[in-house]
């Protein structure tokens, strides 16, 4: 071999798909690595300056600051014009509005997934994509928020959603999904901003210890609150770390069935379905891993992560995706089987109305991107390769807005009178406010790699070979 | 003159998880009681090693989920069924089964906050300002070195002795460390 091929294939080890061995697990980090190059691969972006990144950063921020600008007007247009902007009016009076709050909140829950029940389950290959799973959550999260915080059209009132004593005497309905929806994403962002934080105060602290201009010692100073590596703390930090995954693990799974309590909870054909809660949970965890491989795919490379998220790590996320993708598929066949069999007329007419109606192109653009494309998982030679990854990822996502889309807008456009019944068009509004919500997400998740260590340092040092105590060396 | 009134401790440090492992058995086996290591990462057994009690957050994250429970759900009872009564078709007022949601979305509330704080707390943290940052080698500590401190503050504390203890347990550098 030439020095030129090695130093090539040292590259691209990390993206070769190793044979799979039944009686050893894989390493888990490649290329004979050791503590101190996970600290230096990892430190190397946040120690960089701004003009040291990659081009595709600089661009990518500030695309996204325009686009985050462009939000932040056309939010203060909405609330001074109404909602009258958007496409929503009879009959379909909640739209891209709450299409888009589903979509961004089931984004989240990958990272949770991740996080917390990969955790629970010792799936230690979680190490490396946990960090920015989380990442992805929180800012999902946010931009999940805004929705239903501008939906209302008199956001002067929103006070009422919280139970404040005021001048009414009156309450919240605490019977309502949407209240519920409020405590339940509300409790989701502030334990998902607190198990990632607390996850990155011992790499806070490296940072702090590396940190050579003043600026980045007082601030890393701060945020790692003078973690010291110490075992005692370490006794009582462990701890925290797993109530937190333990509680996070049944938050995600409710919080989601909140969200589609939304719909569930309501009277429509269509809407009324007990599948809902287990369908948009699978639906979330299916959509939110397809964003982080769409996330992951290129940063890992421009990054320099391919030792640290290998192969292994992109093929077991497949994986899941392909799982989750047969459960959501398996959930469309439900739906129709019990349409049939339940008899009910309106419920039939309404999955009929969803395939061959006036919306029958989202249908089908939806069946297509979530039911067909993940299965070509199945092949080995197609869930390890990273352009196909990541093909198939942007299909899912696709895939899964127009799948809140067609359950949202079939249900109420053809509801139960006909006279009432209209095609509903967005308006470039909507479009806008879905693309520049993008921008808010990208600003936060590219100034994240920009500043935080992206990748759980501490836990990879954890899970590699030398970490064991009883090693004979 | 005794001069543990002017240091923390001795300070040691090492290359890897075993021989931080080694060392902390040593340690606890030679009878000391007031000592700490630093990792960059939790090793695992180590607490064991050293002799260190389970924690006790857990209980304090069960008190206050608890706590927060029972507060939502007689909150949400007293404003629904007492204070602002609706009759939507005559049904139930304490409708228990439409207030579990946000009673289980704020158990989890409370206890993850109590984990988190709880946590800190115990930890005594946030602690910007230590001696331990004083020592140059310490910096790697979240890098990639292991380290073992032996107090002053323990009974069998003798400076010269715990040095030549913490040299036999093949310690790459012993350092005093000043308060």
């Amino acid at each position: 071999m030439t020095a030129a091929h090695s130093i090539s294939q040292a590259i691209h080890r990390g993206d070769l798909a190793l044979e799979e061995n039944p009686h050893a697990r894989e390493e888990l980090v490649r290329g004979g690595r050791t503590f101190n190059d996970i600290t230096e691969i990892v430190c190397n972006t946040p120690e960089k300056s701004y003009s040291e990144m990659h081009i595709g950063f600089k661009i990518g921020l500030a695309i996204s600051m325009s686009l985050l600008a462009t939000l932040l007007v056309s939010i203060a247009y909405l609330i001074w014009e109404g909602i009258g902007i958007w496409g929503n009016s009879s009959p379909v009076f909640w739209a891209w509005d709450i299409v888009n709050f589903v979509f961004w909140v089931g984004i989240g829950h990958a990272g949770t997934l991740i996080s917390a029940i990969l955790f629970l389950f010792r799936q230690k290959w979680r190490t490396s994509i946990n960090r920015y799973a989380e990442a992805m959550t929180v800012f999902a999260v946010i931009c999940a928020l805004m929705f239903p915080g501008i939906h209302v059209g008199r956001i002067w009132t929103i006070y009422w959603m919280f139970p404040v004593p005021n001048q009414m005497g009156m309450w919240p309905n605490f019977r309502s999904p949407l209240l519920w929806d409020l405590f339940a994403v509300g409790t989701y962002f502030t334990v998902s901003v607190l198990f990632w934080y607390v996850g990155m105060i011992p790499d806070l602290a490296t940072l702090r210890d590396r940190a050579k201009k003043p600026i980045a010692q007082v601030m890393y100073g701060l945020f790692a609150l003078g973690w010291n590596g110490s075992t005692k703390a370490w006794v009582h930090y462990e701890r925290a770390y797993i109530i937190l995954a333990a509680l996070s693990a049944p938050l995600v799974l409710s919080v989601h069935s909140i969200v589609s309590f939304d719909f569930a909870v309501s009277q429509l054909p269509g809407w009324h379905t007990t599948i809902f809660p287990p369908y948009f949970v699978a639906g979330a965890v299916f959509s939110g891993f397809a964003m982080v491989q769409t996330l992951m795919l290129p940063a890992r490379k421009w990054l320099g992560l391919k030792d640290i998220v290998t192969i292994k790590h992109i093929e077991n996320m497949n994986k899941i995706i392909l799982v989750t993708g047969t459960m959501v598929g398996y959930a469309y066949a439900m739906e129709f089987f019990m349409a049939w069999y339940s008899g009910n007329e309106y419920e039939s007419f309404t999955f009929v109305n969803r395939a061959f109606g006036p919306y029958a192109w989202a249908y089908w653009i939806m069946v297509t991107c979530n039911v067909v494309t993940p299965q070509l998982f199945w092949a080995r030679s197609i869930r390890t390769n990273i352009t196909a990854s990541f093909i198939i990822s942007i299909f899912v996502n696709i895939g899964m807005w127009f799948e809140r889309f067609v359950i949202t807008v079939t249900s109420l456009n053809r509801d139960f009178l006909p006279s009432s019944w209209r095609y509903y068009l967005p308006t470039k509004f909507d479009f806008i406010f879905l693309i520049s919500t993008f921008g808010l997400f990208f600003t936060f998740f590219l100034l994240f790699i920009r500043h935080i260590p992206v990748i759980a340092m501490a836990e990879v040092k954890s899970v590699m070979k030398q970490a064991n105590p009883h090693l004979k060396h | 003159m005794s001069d543990v009134d002017k240091i923390l401790g001795v300070l040691a440090e090492y290359d890897s998880p075993s021989e931080i492992f080694h060392a902390c058995e040593e340690t606890r086996l030679a009878g000391f009681k007031h000592f700490d290591s630093f990792t960059p990462f939790p090793v695992h057994n180590l607490d064991k090693a050293m002799g260190l009690k389970p924690s006790k957050l857990p209980w304090i994250v069960l008190a206050f989920g608890l706590m927060g429970g029972m507060f939502a759900i007689s909150f949400m009872v007293w404003a629904s069924a007492y204070d602002y009564p609706f009759n939507i078709g005559g049904k139930p007022t304490w409708s228990i089964p439409a207030f579990i949601p946000i009673t289980f979305e704020v158990t989890i509330l409370f206890s993850a906050l109590s984990a988190v704080f709880g946590m800190m707390v115990l930890n005594r943290m946030p602690k910007f300002n230590q001696p331990l940052f004083n020592i140059l080698n310490f910096a790697k500590v979240t890098d990639d070195k292991f380290f073992l401190m032996i107090e002053s503050s323990d009974e069998k504390f003798d400076k010269d002795r715990v040095v030549e203890f913490l040299n036999n347990t093949r310690a790459k550098n012993v350092i005093v460390v000043e308060a």
